[in-house]
């Protein structure tokens, strides 16, 4: 029987204090794992998302993600760390994509129920994992919704190793993976190895979805991986500034989800989904309203000067 | 343990009659929903289903209320949406998953009630169909009923809008309103799928046995019977394999066998030419191809 604290009676109360509430809050060493943790997340995220938004696989990073679930799942039923197996079965299923042909685009209605029965039963096992390893079950919220709770220091420190060392591999192809993405004939005409790009872009997409969905859990990679990087393209199509404005929503969205998050009893992944969205949502509505201005300066011009 | 011994069990009677009637349900809307390129739409009718039935939960009303309106109303809603040209996948995702997170949300409302317990949430998105009680069970056959009455009265328009819009939309067929129509009945499907398998794995069930269909014949009556057959036998063969080992849940074996069956079909037929249906099939008068 699993038994769960009542948790209304154990939440702080924000005091509209910032100095002090940021305080009390990072006096709590999980809260200060928690805050490191979705830093790093949240960069590596924000750089990763960017490219895969540019290269429209953020179908591949939904299913990467739904892979990540039975490998958390499998590490805990087999008794090890599950971070060995977010990355072990994160970067398993990029290598499968990339050996087949036009894999992780959805397609053709065959192609896409055969993508689709394969992540439902992908999810199926981890539910099997998760029913054999019995107890666990108030567990499988937090690996679906994700949990800032229990963050340990190593494990901090394996995401920040990681992060940095994907984040050296794409600084390395990040100019080539450009070209390839944004043109990919003219970048073979002209002898870039576009074919190598795509399998290492997609093993970093592997490692970055493996380190989100430990922040967002598996079900909602899409708040850090892909909405920050889609707030960017609608704002920007410079690359520099682009990368920058990705990396920059990924962290206000994740510190503000983390807040919100610890003075109430609701799940991290919702609070970051939904600033995620918000923010993505006025991006595109500003991005709508600075083409009617501008389509209606010149037509209101034309209009007055007719009137006349 | 005999297989027999089963049915002295009212929880599996319940499951088995439950399941036949969503597998039927599920076989026949899957196989329009392969047909029409639209299973990413399943998904995210699948999505919906646990933020309503969740939401239904938590505002304390019945669960299958909140997975029905939810789905329904999101199905017109995509159907009203979708004529004004194709929204790029980056916009669907991220309110898709901003919806599951509504879903997480409604789950701690619930669950921080204090009368629940925490596996509720586990239940919709996963599904128990060994804890249906007789009502429920009568209530999703019917359910399960109506759908497959309402795909057979709209086969016969249905494949033809799917097959070749512009040639049914000028030969009268109102193909936008088929469309609509049909987006209702995969969310009604997805609503009822969500308490066999739950809500997550609810697109196996609409997409396994359409892929494999689709793939052993060309003759769309024959592959719509063969889906609905497939998908009933899947859910038999799932439901008596988790009876034989208590360890396995069900919604894993129904999903396992479904999967293998499809795997099975991709690995030994070879897709051909003409295999699929196209609108030449059509033009080309297939025998058993309706004649309209």
């Amino acid at each position: 029987m699993v038994t769960t604290m009542s948790l209304t009676d154990t939440y702080p109360v924000w005091s509209w204090n910032p100095v002090t509430d940021l305080r009390a809050m990072w006096a709590f060493p999980f809260m200060v794992n928690a805050f490191r943790a979705g830093t790093v997340v949240a960069v590596l995220a924000g750089v990763i998302g960017w490219y895969m938004v540019l290269r429209r696989q953020s179908f591949a990073g939904h299913t990467l993600a739904q892979v990540s679930f039975p490998g958390a799942a499998c590490a805990t039923l087999l008794g090890i760390a599950p971070v060995v197996g977010y990355f072990a079965f994160c970067v398993g299923a990029a290598l499968v994509i990339a050996a087949i042909p036009r894999a992780g685009q959805s397609g053709s209605g065959q192609e896409a129920a055969l993508t689709g029965t394969v992540q439902a039963f992908g999810l199926a096992c981890g539910f099997l994992f998760v029913a054999l390893y019995k107890g666990f079950l108030g567990g499988i919220n937090s690996l679906l919704f994700g949990s800032f709770l229990g963050i340990t220091a190593t494990q901090v420190t394996v995401l920040a190793a990681v992060a940095a060392a994907t984040l050296a591999m794409l600084a390395v192809i990040a100019r080539p993976l450009l070209f390839a993405s944004v043109d990919p004939d003219v970048a073979a005409v002209r002898g870039v190895p576009v074919r190598v790009l795509s399998v290492a872009f997609l093993v970093l997409l592997g490692t970055a979805t493996a380190a989100t969905s430990q922040i967002t859990g598996t079900l909602l990679v899409f708040a850090l991986l892909v909405m920050p990087a889609a707030t960017a393209q609608q704002l920007t199509a410079r690359p520099a500034v682009g990368l920058a404005v990705s990396v920059l929503v990924g962290l206000a969205v994740t510190w503000t989800g983390l807040i919100a998050a610890y003075y109430s009893p609701y799940p991290i992944g919702f609070f970051v989904t939904t600033f995620a969205l918000g923010v993505y949502v006025f991006a595109r509505l500003a991005r709508v309203l600075a083409q009617v201005l501008a389509r209606r300066a010149p037509a209101s011009a034309r209009l007055s000067g007719s009137a006349v | 343990m005999s297989v027999f011994t089963a049915f002295d069990h009212p929880y599996f009677t319940h499951a088995l009659l439950a399941g036949s009637g969503i597998a039927a349900a599920a076989g026949l809307v899957g196989y329009f929903l392969v047909l029409r390129a639209q299973v990413f739409t399943g998904d995210a009718l699948g999505h919906v289903a646990f933020t309503g039935g969740l939401a239904a939960l938590a505002f304390g009303y019945d669960l299958r209320l909140g997975l029905f309106a939810a789905t329904v109303v999101f199905a017109v809603l995509i159907g009203a949406l979708g004529s004004r040209g194709r929204s790029d996948d980056v916009a669907i995702g991220s309110v898709f998953a901003w919806i599951l997170g509504l879903g997480a949300f409604f789950l701690t409302l619930y669950s921080t009630r204090g009368a629940a317990h925490g596996t509720a949430g586990v239940s919709v998105l996963f599904g128990s169909i060994f804890g249906l009680s007789a009502g429920q069970a009568k209530v999703a056959l019917l359910a399960a009923a109506a759908i497959c009455a309402a795909v057979a009265l709209l086969a016969r328009p249905l494949l033809f809008a799917s097959v070749d819009e512009a040639v049914a939309t000028a030969r009268g067929v109102p193909v936008r309103a088929l469309g609509l129509a049909f987006l209702v009945l995969v969310g009604a499907c997805a609503a009822e799928a969500t308490q066999a398998v739950g809500s997550l794995l609810s697109l196996g069930l609409l997409a396994a046995p359409a892929g494999a269909a689709h793939l052993l014949t060309a003759r769309p009556y024959h592959a719509l019977a063969l889906s609905a057959g497939l998908a009933v036998a899947e859910m038999w063969a799932g439901l008596g394999l988790s009876y034989a080992a208590p360890r396995l849940p069900p919604s894993f074996t129904i999903l396992a066998v479904a999967t293998a069956v499809y795997l099975a079909t991709l690995v030994t037929v070879r897709p051909r030419r003409g295999r699929t249906v196209t609108s030449r099939a059509v033009r080309g008068n297939v025998p058993g191809w309706p004649r309209l």
